[in-house]
């Protein structure tokens, strides 16, 4: 199994009472509750944990991309992959999940932009493609009824100007070029690997596991019962293609916590995690989910459950219950683990060591306590 | 109340859902983002003066949702072929927002079947200064409040709940709105520079407290227009349901004075 310390970048320092004034945390939150002075030490901060867990043993690092959010302060994730290309290494790979392939006007910035990072690491990069939440399309204009076909259509572009000998033109519905002819070309031949996380979707996942593709799928901030369906999912989708899914194919991305005892880790980790779902993902559904985002039989699902993460407060105790916390002793996170991957079968786990408000000690020890005792001790799983 | 007859029609390859009731000089109402499903008492009420015509636009409704559907443009040049495969002519043409969005895209386009044009709480042209509602981010309850003026229709509204059904309805015919007004939000930056082109009697018909294209919006489409005429009523986005007889009273009497 492969471990890659994952990292949101969360404005940690949010004055949490805005709740009392606005409805979310997201798009329409004023940007005058972000301080820049404080800003910079949290950037300084997440990039030294980022650095701190490829030093103690994590085979790679993930960064990511939202848009007008204090959720995660990454826009451009290609920033914060390049302030990391030359300071972890030599074995440490770099995953960017995002990039929101949709929202872009010229897909080829990304082409570029994965392929710089592929060259400056020598091949270390991990190319993430995602259609971003419901939310970017409310930040980015972009119209949500367009974001399926955009992001298969961004896709194929990047793939041919990775792959296809330049310069040749490309005339789609959204993108038309008459010169894709990316300098540099990828690094690694015939391109960088390909993962795309996902809150879940038949659709996602049909496209992932194509035989032409194989993409490393990845759930993020999902019950353990959705991971387990939808990975099963993919391995069937795969084994209808006439190829059998290895372990690596797929990857499941969960906040998680480790302290000396699971009695520190709970007491620790409570008001951070609780901070993570009730403050900072905080906003109404009609944010969340923009007509077109979803299929209307996904959508009209979704609207009759009404139990998306923005519904209602979330505990500590209820989010470990479902599997969306792993947090206690580096022996229980690991049994946990352990259980998990050996009824689900997954060969990559993306922990997110820094959630909410967690404070950078808590954050140290934890990745500390994981890298010694978690991680040597499942390595030879999946 | 006479019922409209309700059919289905296919214009090129296009099947739309369509009711029609009334005789004399054709009125085709274009309707908004909430749908064309219900015959409302504005709609009975002209059908006792002209032939009204209330399709359901390609996205809406039971009505197809074509390939070709990408703009409020292609749904324009969709109504002139409908006109012509109708052989309608003299043709009142009224369009409630993004209906009314679509009727002035129709008649920048062709106005040789058009007698009159009606627009009302029209999307399509953006006001600097102004800013729009964004009913994508309401949640039900306050869009209600910011499409009704009248409070004892926001109750109304709020208390009465929606069908299964009718809520597949919804989310289909708001999937149709935004694929048509997302992005750039409610307008087209082109409309306006060809605005002049209609060249027949148009009325602008608003509410003064239009949540969702405050009252300026009225005022830009009239300096637009040369020689259009203002209706203001005392409603919010749908003047023609929150006000329907004061409504029909402005709609005919201007109809009336521009037949003469």
């Amino acid at each position: 199994m492969k471990f890659y310390f994952f990292h949101l970048m969360p404005y940690a320092d949010l004055d949490l009472s805005y709740q009392e004034k606005h409805n979310s945390a997201w798009v329409t939150l004023p940007n005058s509750y972000y301080d820049p002075k404080k800003g910079h030490l949290l950037y300084n901060r997440y990039l030294d944990e980022l650095e701190y867990a490829a030093e103690v043993g994590f085979d790679g690092v993930c960064v990511n991309e939202h848009h007008q959010s204090a959720y995660g302060l990454m826009p451009t994730p290609g920033v914060i992959a390049g302030a990391l290309a030359r300071r972890i290494g030599p074995t440490a790979k770099i995953a960017v999940l995002g990039r929101a392939l949709p929202l872009l006007n010229n897909p080829l910035v990304v082409a570029e932009e994965y392929a710089m990072l592929d060259n400056i690491t020598g091949g270390r990069l991990i190319a993430g493609f995602v259609r971003g939440i419901g939310t970017e399309y409310h930040a980015w204009g972009v119209n949500p009824a367009e974001s399926h076909d955009r992001f298969h259509e961004a896709h194929d572009l990047i793939l041919r100007a990775w792959t296809e000998e330049g310069p040749f033109a490309f005339e789609g519905k959204y993108y038309h070029l008459n010169y894709v002819n990316i300098w540099p070309r990828a690094y690694q031949q015939p391109r960088p690997p390909i993962w795309i996380p996902s809150q879940g979707s038949r659709e996602t996942i049909e496209w992932a596991s194509h035989k032409s593709r194989r993409y490393t799928y990845l759930q993020t901030f999902s019950p353990v019962a959705a991971l387990s369906r939808y990975m099963g999912m993919y391995k069937e989708e795969a084994e209808k293609q006439g190829y059998t899914a290895s372990s690596d194919q797929l990857g499941w991305a969960v906040p998680t916590y480790v302290a000396e005892s699971d009695e520190v880790a709970l007491r620790e980790a409570k008001p951070h995690i609780e901070n993570l779902f009730n403050k900072f993902l905080h906003m109404p559904l009609e944010m969340l989910l923009p007509p077109g985002y979803l299929s209307l039989a996904s959508m009209k699902g979704v609207m009759q459950a009404k139990t998306s993460t923005t519904g209602g407060p979330q505990t500590m105790e209820g989010l470990m219950a479902n599997g969306m916390f792993l947090c206690g002793s580096a022996e229980t996170v690991r049994d946990q683990i352990a259980h998990y991957q050996k009824t689900i079968g997954f060969g990559n786990i993306l922990p997110m060591m820094q959630f909410g408000t967690l404070p950078a000690e808590c954050v140290r020890k934890s990745t500390e306590i994981f890298a010694k005792d978690v991680i040597p001790k499942l390595r030879h799983l999946g | 109340m006479a019922e409209p007859k309700h059919s289905f029609e296919t214009i090129n390859g296009c099947k739309i859902s369509l009711r029609r009731a009334g005789k004399g000089e054709p009125l085709l109402f274009l309707h908004g983002a909430g749908g064309g499903h219900i015959w409302f008492p504005f709609m009975a009420a002209l059908s006792e003066r002209y032939e009204v015509f209330v399709p359901e636009h390609p996205g809406f409704g039971p009505s197809d949702t074509p390939e070709w559907l990408d703009t409020v443009g292609d749904l324009a040049f969709f109504y002139l072929d409908f006109m012509e495969q109708f052989g309608l002519r003299d043709v009142h043409l009224m369009g409630a927002s993004l209906g009314g969005w679509t009727a002035a895209e129709v008649a920048v386009r062709n106005t040789s079947r058009l007698k009159t044009v009606t627009l009302v709480s029209a999307a399509g042209i953006y006001v600097k200064g102004v800013p729009m509602g964004d009913m994508f981010l309401w949640p039900p309850e306050e869009g209600i409040r910011h499409v009704w003026k009248d409070p004892k229709w926001q109750e109304k509204m709020l208390s009465t709940p929606q069908t299964e059904e009718q809520q597949d309805l919804a989310r289909r015919n708001r999937l149709t709105t935004a694929k048509l007004a997302w992005q750039p939000r409610w307008y087209n930056p082109q409309l306006r520079k060809w605005l002049h082109r209609i060249d027949v009697p148009t009325h602008i018909v608003w509410g003064d407290a239009d949540g969702l294209f405050p009252a300026p919006y009225a005022k830009a489409y009239q300096e637009l227009i040369p020689g259009s005429t203002m209706t203001m009523l005392s409603a919010g986005h749908i003047p023609q349901v929150e006000q329907a007889d004061e409504f029909v009273e402005a709609v005919t009497s201007f109809i009336g004075k521009s037949a003469s």
